[in-house]
């Protein structure tokens, strides 16, 4: 995948409208058919500890589409003065600053999120989506290409945790943003009727089940085999 | 390619010096609102062991500042419960403070008065600080002015096991301390033990609550805790229950 992508956007000719076919397919693609996690099965550890609710794991997602296309812009616009043995160091610092950057600025605008996610924002450094878009993509093309490349990536990410959060906060938690659905569902039988809420669903095993159900149905509608 | 080493050495130095005088210029920039932002948790968390979370939530800052303001006072003692002079109660780090020995740390008290009246005190607030099963916990503990009942505890972690330990921060959990008493008929600390395994009543018991299943670590951590600093404070705590036994003659 990587190697075929660095070959055409050497051939690309200079007058290719913003959005074109290709482009939209760097977006696009990491959605479904190659998706980070249920596909690639990167990034698996934020997914699994991040998703009991839905609001930290918005921000987490946002975090991770800043820092993926941001570094993704960031490194191709280096790319031909990084020198190649000390590349990977050269990422990780450049990485480690937008990830710090997003720390901070969460830090003095939304303490509550920064103290529930704080360790998980600083991973957000060893994710290997973040490092793998780099690598694959970011170092041997142009950074309006790397942007919409990464921004794909993340956004395959995040509506996955998404995905994961709302069924982990709506069964362990009977809510979904914090908003309780379970408690107006069950007051539409009556004051003896109580919908149960799942604490599995709260634990990390919740996650498991949850990713491998979508993972599930995702390949089997796509039809993707482990080679 | 290969480059040279000189390039490789010019370069990582201009990208380190780069880096980093983004990172310190934003530290800078954002320092005094993260400083507002800890002093607002900070509030939160002592209001939080004597009014419901959820009414905090609903508070804007300011408001909260405002209501901190009007029903928060605070003093610093030693642990003999003499007062020390000169420190700001919300200024003393428990975390900090809490690697000297116990009898050199400062120890703030917060006292949650009626509106506008500091003497009409409805319940006095002590931090608490310890370690649960990975990491640091802390809180807040309200007694109510007999000094011995509970009215309201705030508990909080680093990174205890989400769904077990880190339960202690639910409403539900905190709820079972308030109304238990800390000392025995004897007068003797004996503060309030979680007990292991969860869903016996303990309501009868004034020392007792129900645990917490998979966590009986924190469980512990927590009765540590509050073993440890309601004995810290506890000369403090029986200067003024003597001396509204004395008032109350």
């Amino acid at each position: 995948m990587s190697t075929e992508t660095i070959e055409k956007a050497i051939e690309k000719k200079p007058a290719e409208p913003l959005f074109s076919k290709r482009r939209k397919k760097l977006v696009t693609d990491p959605l479904v058919d190659d998706n980070p996690i249920t596909i690639q099965v990167l990034g698996i550890c934020s997914a699994l500890a991040v998703t009991t609710q839905m609001k930290p794991t918005l921000v987490m997602a946002i975090s991770v589409i800043f820092v993926v296309a941001m570094s993704n812009f960031v490194i191709s616009l280096m790319r031909n003065t990084i020198p190649s043995r000390v590349r990977i160091i050269v990422q990780l610092a450049v990485v480690a600053t937008l990830v710090t950057l997003v720390s901070e600025v969460l830090k003095a605008f939304a303490y509550d999120m920064y103290k529930e996610l704080s360790v998980f924002i600083g991973l957000i450094i060893t994710n290997c989506i973040v490092m793998g878009r780099l690598e694959a993509f970011a170092l041997g093309n142009k950074p309006y290409d790397s942007v919409l490349d990464g921004l794909g990536s993340a956004l395959g990410y995040s509506w996955i945790i998404l995905t994961v959060a709302f069924f982990r906060e709506l069964w362990g938690s009977g809510s979904v943003f914090g908003i309780p659905v379970f408690d107006y569902v069950s007051g539409l039988f009556g004051p003896d009727f109580k919908l149960a809420t799942n604490g599995l669903m709260v634990t990390p095993v919740g996650a498991f089940i949850i990713l491998g159900l979508i993972i599930w149905v995702q390949r089997t509608k796509t039809g993707y085999v482990e080679h | 390619m290969q480059q040279s080493n000189t390039y490789i050495i010019v370069f990582s130095a201009i990208l380190t010096i780069v880096l980093g005088l983004l990172l310190s210029g934003t530290s800078q920039v954002l320092g005094p609102l993260q400083q507002e932002a800890i002093a607002l948790d900070k509030k939160k968390q002592i209001l939080g062991a004597v009014i419901d979370a959820a009414e905090i939530d609903k508070m804007t800052p300011q408001q909260i500042n405002e209501f901190y303001a009007s029903r928060i006072s605070s003093t610093v003692v030693d642990i003999s419960g003499k007062e020390i002079s000169g420190v700001e109660a919300e200024k003393v780090e428990i975390a900090k403070d809490y690697k000297k020995p116990a009898d050199k740390r400062q120890y703030p008290v917060f006292m949650f008065h009626a509106e506008g009246k500091p003497e009409a005190i409805e319940s006095y607030i002590f931090p608490l600080y310890g370690a649960g099963l990975w990491d640091a916990i802390w809180g807040y503990i309200a007694l109510e002015t007999d000094m011995n009942t509970i009215g309201g505890i705030t508990l909080a972690h680093a990174s205890e096991t989400p769904g077990l330990g880190a339960r202690i921060t639910e409403g539900e959990v905190q709820a079972r301390y308030v109304g238990k008493k800390i000392f025995d008929d004897s007068g003797a600390l004996v503060a309030v033990q979680m007990q292991k395994g969860e869903g016996k009543d303990y309501s009868s018991d004034l020392h007792k609550v129900d645990g917490m299943s998979g966590a009986t670590i924190t469980g512990n951590g927590v009765n540590n805790m509050l073993k440890a600093y309601l004995g810290h404070y506890e000369a403090y705590i029986k200067s003024k229950s003597s001396n509204q036994a004395v008032a109350g003659l």
